[in-house]
């Protein structure tokens, strides 16, 4: 029987109630949303919090909502509802290409884009498809709100910006019209951890690329992301060529290291591919709607 | 701490650890063994439970986060002796043999069916793709929640 370590649970009401009770606990608290990452690893005493502070109760979290043009997507909005979400699919579909690849239907359910975000395990797949559009992340904390670029958000393997005393709010994706998105992931089995995968955003100028983001999912790039191949693409020929030659760029840069899921060249492989397959379907959706780049 | 937990319509309250988990409070402070206890780490989906009304995995939730909320059990399907058409279904299509996933694949059916009366077997086959059986090759599952769709009326 897998049984955490002892611990004191505390349910915040409200945000304000929960930044409370992380400053009452300080180093030693842990907040747990869907709890389906946290709650494994305190069985397994990777995690030991001293107190758990549930945040459930926060459904002033839990919502995906234009604010202007911006996606705001609340840190408690479960996986079932990103994926359940019409306007993800018409802005941003490359959202609902990872959530269908997320675990399965039952622990999407229950697990929640933000503890995705702040959990940051490196094979996590939302991550990479937040950094490929380029969102911001809110956090508030007993000195106030920030937003920190997902291109910052991670400092580490299971490490992120997020404070003792501090809660992710709100994923905040900038909306830009004529555009395209998607994300690509091989998995060993259904519902598993990524292989490798790689998300991709492109804006097109008639037959040139104006703008692209790419994130990679488990092959070791930082902070999720692929700079060098984004780069590349600035300007260049929205051709196959420009999009082959960006997924080599973004396998060159990564650093995926050998485990169970696959050896080193392999993954590097993986990396490339997958960026190139993701750019593909991201430019004809863009193509198809240039208003909006919805799915298809 | 103390819990109160709204189970099948009865109100439970019991003095807990926080860190004892849901699927463990059912079964063994309840007495609720309908609700079956695998891999631990939430990929076999045979402790599957509703909580407020979804869907989930009982042995990654702590009872002390249902203190509150409803939970729904296999043993909140029937109505009485009226077994639910889901359970009908398993029982005619021989939708189970060793029956340990039995129990979470009835739920998510019974969930699955009140969203999506008339599911194609492919909508079937991805809302239970969370929960293993190693029995059946799940072929007569699916065949069971086709005829809990096409011949069942839900009692709940």
């Amino acid at each position: 029987m897998q049984v955490p370590a002892h611990f004191e649970y505390e349910r915040a009401t409200s945000v304000d109630h929960a930044l409370a009770l992380l400053a009452k606990w300080g180093s030693e608290a842990r907040v747990v949303a869907g709890g389906h990452s946290l709650i494994p690893m305190m069985k397994l005493r990777l995690a030991r919090p001293e107190a758990l502070v549930d945040i459930n109760d926060l459904g002033e979290l839990a919502y995906v909502r234009l604010d202007g043009d911006v996606l705001a997507i609340g840190a408690m909005t479960r996986h079932a509802d990103l994926l359940a979400s019409p306007l993800v699919g018409e802005h941003y579909p490359i959202f609902h290409d990872a959530e269908k690849v997320i675990a399965d239907p039952v622990v999407r359910n229950r697990g929640t884009v933000g503890g995705s975000l702040c959990q940051a395990d490196p094979s996590e797949d939302l991550s990479a498809a937040f950094a490929a559009v380029d969102a911001s992340v809110v956090v508030r904390g007993p000195g106030g709100t920030r937003t920190v670029p997902v291109r910052e958000f991670h400092t580490g393997p299971y490490e992120t910006v997020v404070g003792p005393g501090e809660l992710l709010t709100e994923i905040a994706v900038p909306i830009r019209p004529g555009g395209g998105s998607a994300y690509e992931k091989v998995e060993r089995r259904v519902g598993d951890w990524a292989v490798a995968a790689a998300g991709a955003a492109v804006w097109l100028d008639g037959d040139t690329i104006a703008d692209a983001g790419i994130g990679l999912t488990a092959v070791g790039a930082d902070h999720f992301h692929a700079p060098e191949a984004e780069e590349f693409l600035r300007g260049s020929p929205a051709t196959e060529a420009s999009l082959v030659e960006a997924g080599r760029i973004a396998a060159e840069h990564c650093e995926p290291v050998a485990d169970q899921r696959g050896p080193v060249d392999y993954k590097r492989h993986l990396a490339g591919e997958l960026t190139t397959r993701a750019l593909r379907r991201a430019m004809a959706r863009g193509r198809l709607n240039p208003g909006l780049g919805a799915e298809r | 701490m103390q819990i109160t937990v709204n189970v099948n319509g009865d109100e439970h309250t019991a003095d807990v650890e926080p860190r004892l988990l849901l699927v463990h409070f059912l079964r063994d402070s309840l007495g609720l063994t309908g609700t079956h206890w695998g891999c631990d780490t939430s990929n076999c989906g045979v402790c599957v439970v509703w909580l407020d009304g979804t869907p989930v995995k009982s042995c990654t939730v702590l009872a002390v986060m249902a203190d509150g909320r409803t939970v729904r059990t296999v043993e909140g399907l029937a109505a009485g002796a009226a077994l639910d058409p889901v359970q009908e279904g398993f029982v005619r299509c021989h939708g189970l043999q060793c029956g340990f996933c039995t129990p979470g694949m009835m739920m998510t059916a019974r969930w699955l069916l009140d969203r999506n009366p008339d599911p194609s077997e492919e909508e079937i086959r991805e809302a239970i793709s969370g929960q293993s059986c190693r029995c059946t090759g799940y072929e007569n599952i699916v065949r069971a929640i086709q005829w809990a769709a096409r011949e069942g009326v839900s009692t709940s």
